[in-house]
């Protein structure tokens, strides 16, 4: 399968309800056997949208297409996608089996096949001994990989993933993580997964999306995203940053002239739609490095220290009064900077960035 | 906490409570007792004796009330039966068609038998039976059934079909059912408490009902409530108590039934 | 938020544009054979009447005109109210009334009493006020009759006690129709009280207890508000058919102890034979009853519970 082949193509989606508008024009493409995630905060449209392209929402405007044919006549049972449902919904009155081979038997396989078919995917998931069980009886675990193999059985055109994780626990969810990421790459189907937390999309994604109030705020690899946030709600939202209001000199090539509190100038990397003017500056925590004070440093006071094990955050406040955060790490024999006491940040030109608000 | 059980506690109440079930009970008990008195006076106790349950299956009576009683439930069991097809599709237009023209209309008129005293209904059907013409008889005293049989199937199935969430549909549509399917597959086989209590609250409504009955019933057609009101109004003769007892016997065994059901569908979710 | 919803709880529309379809066996027959016949009852309370039963098509008050006033005996004389009618609807009203209120005296520390016990055995407590409720009702007051007679078991137990010397002549009086609504509408009464009283959150007992209130106070102040909607529920289900009932007032009553429902049986039944005025009184037995169910929406409506 051509991996820059297009599997969905959402084209401007708008989905307007009563008064509420869910989607303001969104667009994307989701890429043949890529891992795509749609993330944001709960109420920003990810889930409509997947529903959307699920069948179980109509489109108010904007096409979505699957492998270049338009949906929107298709209604959810016509369309060769699947879903993983965020409870999962198995049908409680079927066994395991059945709830695998269900979407093969409306397909209108004959029922020898459909079960080979169910067995196969369940030996996929490691659960070929479960196949006479009831949902009931299963573990939450268990439960979650029934349902990716119960939508993977009929190989769907694009498997769809609400929140999956979201219903286990913690050690659990962190090794499903791989081992979805593993199921992905084996069956080189594309996976357009909708969850709210960063740090799962981080670690299984091919690309991500970042969606607000039904607006598409970045597109682009986990890398991306974290590094080279384009506006400040996803600086803010992916990991912790520091945001520092600066006044910005000059724009020009990518690259910015900006005065920090207390005067140091800096020359640093700017978002594509920055202008001259006030703007803020993302530094993340754990870029910031502490120092005594001098000319080339950022001149702070120590507020607070929080001591988290592997890492200290030291709480500061800038001359202007604006608090900033420092990720020191605990191998530091310098010690923890007593409360009050005065100290030099600093941070390399590279590290920071120039955002649009 | 030191007493928490002492808020929820009211002296008298249980006083009360014992009150409110011998008041609920006694007459029933008595009146089962007296059903096995062997003495033809029905007020003195003569002893243990089964002859009013032989004298309602082989007595002077007894082909009067064998004919009621299979009129009876012939139409309990017709009228529940349509009763429930009624509502369950209903139930699926109320909970899971979204919105449509007339539906809160609709929730009205599932509810209008309810609402209307059953001497209007009475009177009514029985005026609008003679105006058109119907003949009445078993037909007419079925589809009055029917009608008010309506929102006693409507309101558990309604229930059940709230408490299950569409997304298993949604799942089924999603793995290529057409919405028949989605419905065939999942939704009523996870609704089958629901449909039976609903069945069986709407065959003991029709089982019950003398009033209507009793207006749109032709000449000469009896069921068990026309028949033992009619018998009653010439005093109560000890034949009437074994049949009630029987009655009182039928009542017991749907609600311990319909009691078990409900709580296996309890359980199973 | 709308929008991101979890899915499966957002609205349910699976089976959408077939909700017409799926409710047109209920149009039809309640439509055909409810709405269609009240509403061809309300034209026969304006028909003249024709003797022994049904009517002739003309347009006339007649029937309205004999429930709220007196003409004399030939029709002459200068219109009075007729209290007649009007007093068989009060009393009907009256007794009714009572009834819910007995009803609610024994039923609201029954239904608390049940919903206070644990939960294993309360399901046993609920079964045990819901088999009357499945009982055939005529059956039930036939009971009740049986009981009460001058030569019934209970006269019989009381005389064996010694409480008293002669026979109680119960049968036939106001307290044996009021008993036998009550012992009827009874269970219409635990249960809707009962499924309020089960989602009363006890720690607003706690908290009033905590604030100095003993537990009548509690009780006056807290419970009775926060379970009124089931309260008001219950008074409902035991009014309303009350106030038409026909079996306990033709059965535990007599002459003196008539009600609505024996009054319009009578005009179909009967040996009055009076059509339209039958109507008439079903119309306004029904005008109240819907007056009542409306004030109850609108309340409810404006409570927002």
């Amino acid at each position: 399968m051509n991996q820059n082949s297009i599997a969905v193509d959402v084209e401007n989606v708008v989905k307007r309800y009563d008064s509420v508008t869910a989607l303001h024009g969104v667009s994307m493409d989701i890429r043949e056997g890529e891992f795509f995630t749609l993330l944001g905060p709960s109420g920003c449209g990810k889930t409509t949208l997947l529903r959307c392209i699920a069948g179980f929402e109509d489109v108010t405007e904007g096409a979505i297409r699957l492998r270049g044919e338009d949906i929107a006549p298709l209604p959810p049972h016509r369309r060769p996608v699947n879903t993983v449902f965020q409870q999962y919904a198995l049908f409680p009155h079927m066994t395991v089996l059945e709830n695998v081979s269900f979407g093969l038997r409306r397909r209108g396989w004959i029922e020898m096949d459909a079960e080979a078919r169910a067995r196969e995917v369940l030996e996929l998931v490691q659960l070929k001994d479960f196949a006479q069980r009831r949902p009931g009886q299963l573990s939450g675990g268990q439960q979650q990989r029934v349902a990716l193999a119960r939508a993977l059985a009929p190989n769907p055109e694009v498997l769809l993933l609400d929140e999956p994780l979201s219903a286990l626990d913690l050690k659990l969810r962190q090794a499903v993580r791989v081992e979805l990421k593993q199921i992905q790459r084996e069956t080189g189907i594309a996976f357009v997964f909708v969850t709210h937390d960063q740090e799962e999309a981080l670690t299984m994604s091919d690309r991500i999306a970042v969606m607000s109030e039904g607006y598409v705020q970045q597109i682009g690899t986990p890398r991306d995203i974290y590094e080279a946030p384009l506006n400040r709600f996803v600086a803010d939202f992916i990991g912790e940053t520091n945001l520092l209001d600066v006044e910005v000199a000059a724009v020009s090539e990518g690259m910015a002239e900006v005065f920090l509190p207390g005067g140091l100038a800096l020359r640093c990397p700017a978002a594509a739609s920055a202008v001259a003017g006030r703007g803020h500056l993302s530094v993340r925590p754990e870029r910031i490095s502490i120092g005594p004070k001098s000319a080339e440093t950022l001149p702070a006071t120590v507020t607070d220290h929080v001591y988290l094990g592997t890492d200290i955050h030291l709480h500061a406040r800038l001359v202007d009064g604006e608090p900033i955060l420092v990720r020191m790490q605990n191998s530091e024999s310098s010690g923890i900077p007593e409360r009050g006491s005065e100290l030099g940040l600093r941070f390399e030109a590279g590290a920071a960035r120039l955002l649009v608000d | 906490m030191i007493k928490p059980l002492d808020l929820r506690r009211f002296t008298g109440f249980r006083a009360l409570t014992i009150l409110c079930l011998v008041v609920l009970y006694a007459p029933l008990i008595i009146v089962a007792i007296y059903s096995f008195n062997d003495s033809t006076s029905i007020t003195r106790w003569g002893g243990f004796s089964l002859k009013w349950y032989v004298d309602v299956f082989t007595g002077p009576d007894a082909p009067k009330f064998r004919n009621a009683a299979i009129n009876s439930f012939t139409i309990a069991i017709g009228a529940a039966t349509c009763a429930t097809i009624i509502a369950t599709a209903a139930a699926v237009a109320m909970n899971r068609a979204g919105r449509f023209r007339g539906k809160v209309a609709s929730l009205a008129l599932i509810n209008l038998p309810l609402m209307v005293p059953e001497i209007v209904t009475a009177v009514a059907s029985l005026i609008f039976f003679i105006t058109i013409g119907f003949k009445t008889g078993l037909m007419t005293i079925f589809i009055a059934h029917l009608v008010f049989c309506i929102p006693f199937a409507y309101l558990p199935i309604s229930a059940r079909m709230q408490s299950v969430p569409d997304v298993y549909e949604q799942a089924a549509m999603d793995l290529y059912a057409t919405p028949w399917e989605a419905f065939r597959l999942i939704l009523l086989p996870l609704m089958i408490p629901g449909i039976l209590s609903g069945f069986l609250l709407a065959f003991i409504i029709s089982l019950d009902d003398f009033l209507i009955t009793n207006f749109v019933k032709g000449a000469g057609i009896e069921t068990l409530p026309t028949a033992i009101f009619g018998s009653v109004k010439q005093g109560i003769k000890p034949n009437i108590m074994a049949i009630s007892t029987l009655l009182l016997g039928v009542s017991v065994v749907f609600v311990t039934l319909s009691w078990f059901i409900g709580r296996a569908g309890q359980s199973k979710n | 938020m709308a929008a991101a919803a979890p899915a499966g709880a957002t609205r349910s529309e699976i089976y959408r544009g077939n909700g017409p379809r799926l409710m047109l066996p209920v149009w039809a027959f309640i439509g055909i054979f409810l709405v269609l016949p009240v509403l061809l009852m309300a034209i026969y309370s304006f028909l003249t009447k024709e003797f022994r039963g049904g009517v002739i098509w003309e347009i006339t008050l007649a029937a309205y005109d004999q429930f709220f006033l007196d003409r004399g005996l030939f029709g002459d004389e200068p219109p009075q109210i007729e209290w007649t009618y009007i007093g068989i609807f009060w009393r009907s009203i009256w007794q009714a009334g009572l009834a819910t209120f007995f009803c609610l005296l024994i039923g609201f520390p029954t239904a608390w009493f049940i919903a206070t016990r644990n939960a294993a055995v309360r399901p046993v407590w609920l079964f045990l006020v819901t088999i009357p409720y499945w009982v055939n009702l005529l059956i039930r007051t036939v009971s009740m009759k049986f009981l009460i007679r001058d030569t019934g078991p209970l006269n019989e137990f009381l005389l064996w006690l010694g409480v008293i010397s002669e026979p109680l002549s119960l049968i036939n009086t106001n307290f044996a129709v009021q008993l036998g609504l009550f012992y009827s509408y009874l269970p219409f009464m635990v249960l809707p009280v009962y499924a309020a009283v089960e989602r009363y959150d006890f720690a607003l007992s706690e908290a009033a207890a905590d604030l100095y209130a003993d537990n009548w106070t509690t009780l006056r102040l807290v419970i009775l508000p926060v379970v009124k909607p089931g309260i008001v529920a219950g008074c409902i289900l035991v009014f309303v058919p009350s106030l038409g009932a026909f079996l306990a007032p033709d059965l535990l009553g007599g002459a003196k102890t008539f009600m609505i429902g024996s009054l319009i049986e009578e005009q179909f039944k009967g040996a009055a034979g009076n059509w339209p005025f039958g109507a008439a009184a079903a119309m306004i037995l029904l005008t109240i009853v819907l007056g009542v169910l409306l004030l109850h929406a609108r309340a409810q409506a404006k409570g927002g519970r």
